[in-house]
């Protein structure tokens, strides 16, 4: 093995009330491919940020080393000077301007005063050719597919010298032809010297193309492991994923599910029109009277996709496919899935879950308000009630139901989320990731409500990134993959291995 | 205790309290340089007549803002219909009664027409309705045309901007004052008084804050005198006008339908956060409709209240009260973030506006100025808004 070109020692960052990086040391040799894996939150992405100088010098602690030299980065701009790049999962590049002025935007060739641009397009053609990119530089990006989007940020990258190539998830949103491409590249790019970390979720192209791979868990750095002394499997990898002790206890339930079937969804597909692909492929899942039903899955599977399509679709996608609640309906509007018996309970509470800068009361009693309304006008003192039962029965802690929302913590937020929704009192209630982001305690409290909601003959979808939560709740499990349902089982049955290896399965 | 108990109050409802603290300087400021001219019940009394069709429609445009939009068609939608209306009474010789609901009924279709470029196509309200002030003047160039101004006989219908309420029958006591603004000025404080300490009680009886009870005592106080002051001074003159009677129309019923119903909710909703709304089961395109459509009414309302104040329909009606409107809805509060801004608001900063040109016109102050003093004024009270509204956080 080279000398490290990067060396990041004893890292640690603290968000409040959370500690996101524990401790983390990462060394990556010069000219190798680097791959660095963990279930989402594990810390890759917060590791990244502090290395590209999102998170500036002295909001963490610890040392890098860049090229043998301690490095004290403020901001991107110092990472790039040494010949860092990162490349997102969300490209940055700027839809409505050509190839070769994304390339050089922010290092424009300059000629005196003005951009000399016959220059700027003769080097975008040659680093275009870098990465085997046989378009003409004066095409607009959005007229381009996401793998030559990804492949000009790429390049955009090459044309600055870069010396450590960072790729966030760069296959997620493409199709297997451009993924192979990509993987091509990015071995050209080894052989001319360029150094890369790969982050990625699919396992088989960590294994397939990575030199080292480092395992990262709940912020901290589990082991780093040498592919060429085939150290390196799928089973290996997640067993090291996923090894955390299952530390949460998980409240009982003395309920058993019902045989009635009340929720199912056949044959449903589903198209973005403004991502241009299919999102959605041939999901069949139902749900019965009672029963936790967990939507295991990876960020970025359609998990979330999949719940607003069946939850009357706000986004707009194409869809085929029945929902059959309480006989056969299809929903226009979430007023309708509402109506219906169907609550949906984002996992974006502060983005589309709550109107933060009203009370909690205005919360509350929102999704229902016209139930306590005669002819349209509120009974504000029915409203006060229902908000003060649900601050007890939730144990929402608040100075007082006119509190704003925006002022509360994360984990009394999500209480003011899920009372909203049970306020409709639905048959089927869809969580989305409902204990992302909060500390145990309210976890806790959030796992006995929805056990008793069970209990009282309601059946929940629970969606969720968390394998041990999902485990430890669901009666059944769906994994989902690439848009697909990847496999089923009894919770009973499953383990957190099972679930991962459908889970990384595209 | 009672200081500290009136510090407290103040500092935590600065926000609120700076619109009324601003309107009252001004007035006294322009009372102390006009040498009392301004603070006359005649002053006063114009001084309401002209902010009726500004107030009308920073009512409407608060809920436009508030649903994070803005409709800039209102001014000339406004000098348009006026024409109409002149035209109905003038030349087709309608009747009052049938030409105000067909006024208000085009300006309805008018706003639904922008809520529909704005929902449908999603084309932002900003060039929607900057379309519909380009057509709108062109409408309002071209019907008054062929006669130039329009002028209309109607008595009804002037009255309107420039009639007052009658009075009782003619007593001995107090000459040339008006009765009946007195009687109704009473009422207003009773009813206030009333309304102050049952929703008091009620909110004591969920264990909910309230004021401490020499504040609450010193607000009834001062908001009676003022409401005692105001017909006072009205009742001088002529008494209530029919515009004011209509302003504070509209202005109570949108004050209900805000606060009160699950439609004003709704509309706070959409503007706190579309898409939780969206999730919610609140239909955002119907209640942009709503709101467009409302907005549309209320320029039919304020073109008929300055044709009528004008008894004529000229070719340059409704210039600019688009930017004043707008204006009145910032000085009252609203926040162009979206959820957030009150009606009564929208009121004072309507009074603003309309105080300064007033007072600057009595003391001749060149026009040139006047716009500048404007302006610096609708910048202070959004910065002393914003800053306040951080600090609340």
């Amino acid at each position: 093995m080279s000398a490290p070109i990067l060396e990041m020692r004893n890292i640690v960052k603290e968000f409040p009330g959370v500690r996101a990086l524990s401790n983390v040391s990462f060394q990556v040799a010069e000219g190798e491919i680097h791959g660095l894996v963990g279930e989402n939150g594990a810390g890759k992405s917060t590791l990244m940020k502090v290395l590209s100088g999102v998170y500036p010098d002295g909001t963490y602690s610890g040392e890098i080393l860049f090229g043998g030299e301690v490095q004290h980065f403020h901001g991107i701009r110092d990472s790039e000077k040494v010949g860092i790049a990162i490349i997102y999962q969300e490209l940055e590049l700027i839809p409505e301007l050509t190839v070769y002025e994304n390339i050089f935007l922010g290092h424009e060739i300059r000629n005196g005063m003005v951009v000399d641009w016959n220059e700027t397009i003769r080097r975008a053609t040659e680093v275009l050719k870098k990465v085997k990119l046989s378009i003409n530089p004066d095409t607009k990006i959005r007229d381009l597919g996401v793998g030559k989007q990804q492949l000009v940020e790429i390049a955009k990258a090459l044309s600055r010298n870069v010396r450590l190539l960072i790729l966030d998830e760069p296959t997620a949103a493409l199709n297997e032809d451009d993924s192979k491409n990509l993987l091509n590249l990015l071995r050209d790019l080894r052989a001319h010297g360029v150094t890369c970390i790969l982050i990625s979720h699919k396992l088989r192209e960590v294994i397939e193309i990575a030199d080292t791979v480092t395992v990262l868990r709940d912020g901290q750095t589990i082991c780093t492991l040498d592919a060429h002394k085939g150290e390196v499997s799928e089973p290996v990898l997640i067993k090291h994923m996923v090894g955390r002790e299952i530390t949460n206890i998980y409240p009982s339930r003395h309920s058993k599910p019902a045989d009635e079937v009340v929720f199912e969804v056949r044959d449903w597909s589903a198209y973005a029109p403004r991502l241009g692909r299919t999102i959605l492929q041939d999901i069949n899942f139902h749900v019965k009277k009672g029963e936790i039903v967990g939507l295991a899955g990876l960020m970025g599977s359609g998990r979330t996709e999949l719940a607003l399509s069946l939850f009357g679709n706000p986004e707009g996608y194409r869809i085929t496919g029945d929902i059959f609640i309480k006989g056969q309906r299809s929903f226009r509007h979430p007023q309708q899935a509402i109506a219906a018996g169907l609550a949906y309970v984002t996992e974006d509470r502060k983005g589309k879950g709550l109107i933060l800068i009203q009370d909690v009361r205005q919360n509350l009693t929102l999704a229902n308000l016209r139930t306590l309304a005669h002819r349209g006008v509120i009974d504000a003192n029915a409203e006060i009630q229902v908000a003060n039962e649900y601050r007890t029965s939730l144990n929402i802690k608040t100075p007082s139901i006119e509190q704003r929302v925006g002022n509360l913590s994360g984990g009394n937020q999500q209480k003011v989320c899920l009372g909203k929704w049970l306020f409709v009192k639905p048959d089927v209630l869809i969580l989305d990731e409902p204990t992302r982001g909060i500390d145990v305690g309210a976890k806790y409290e959030i796992y006995t409500i929805m056990n008793q909601l069970v209990q009282q003959g309601m059946s929940i979808i629970m969606i969720s990134s968390e394998l041990p939560e999902i485990l430890g709740m669901s009666d059944r499990i769906y994994v989902v993959s690439g848009g697909r349902i990847a496999g089923e089982m009894p919770a009973a049955e499953a383990t957190q291995e099972k679930v991962m290896q459908l889970a990384t399965n595209y | 205790m009672f200081f500290k108990d009136l510090q407290k109050v103040l500092k935590q409802n600065i926000r609120e309290y700076g619109m009324y603290i601003a309107l009252f300087a001004i007035m006294a400021i322009f009372t102390v340089t006009t040498k009392g001219i301004f603070i006359s019940s005649r002053n006063i009394s114009n001084l309401v007549n002209q902010t009726g069709y500004i107030a009308v429609l920073a009512v409407g445009m608060t809920l436009v803002i508030v649903i994070r939009h803005i409709d800039l068609s209102v001014g000339f939608l406004a000098g348009f219909l006026g024409a109409v209306a002149a035209i109905a009474l003038a030349f087709w010789k309608w009747p009052v009664y049938v030409t105000i609901p067909f006024v208000l009924g085009l300006g309805i279709l008018a706003g639904l027409l922008t809520a529909f470029l704005v929902a449908q196509f999603n084309i932002p309200a900003f060039v929607a309705s900057l379309a519909g002030w380009l057509i709108y003047r062109g409408a309002l160039l071209l019907v008054t045309a062929a006669t130039g101004t329009i002028i209309i006989s109607d008595a009804a219908f002037n009255a309107i901007g420039n009639g007052y309420i009658p009075d009782l029958l003619a007593m001995d006591f107090l000459p040339k004052v008006h009765k009946l603004t007195l009687l109704l000025g009473l009422v207003a404080i009773v009813w206030f008084i009333f309304s102050q300490i049952s929703s008091r009680r009620k909110k004591l009886a969920y264990n909910f804050e309230v004021l401490p009870t020499e504040i609450f005592i010193l607000e009834i106080v001062f908001v009676s005198i003022l409401i005692g002051l105001i017909t006072w001074v009205l009742a001088g003159y002529n008494g209530l006008s029919w515009t004011l009677v209509i302003v504070l129309l509209v202005v109570g019923i949108y004050h209900f339908v805000t606060t009160q119903t699950v439609l004003g909710r709704h509309i706070y909703a959409v503007g706190g956060n579309p898409e939780a709304a969206e999730l919610s089961g609140i239909n955002v395109k119907k209640i942009t409709y709503v709101v467009f459509g409302s907005m549309g009414m209320l320029s039919a309302l304020s073109g008929i209240l300055f044709a009528s104040r004008l008894q004529s329909a000229t070719t340059t009606a409704g210039t600019l009260f688009e930017l004043d409107a707008i204006a009145a809805a910032y000085i009252g509060g609203v926040s162009a973030a979206g959820g957030v801004g009150k009606i009564m608001g929208s009121l004072i900063g309507a009074l603003v506006y309309m105080s300064l040109t007033s007072g600057m016109n009595l003391m001749n102050v060149d026009i040139a100025y006047q716009y500048v003093v404007r302006g610096a004024v609708l910048v202070a009270a959004v910065v002393f808004d914003v800053a306040t509204r951080s600090r609340g956080q």
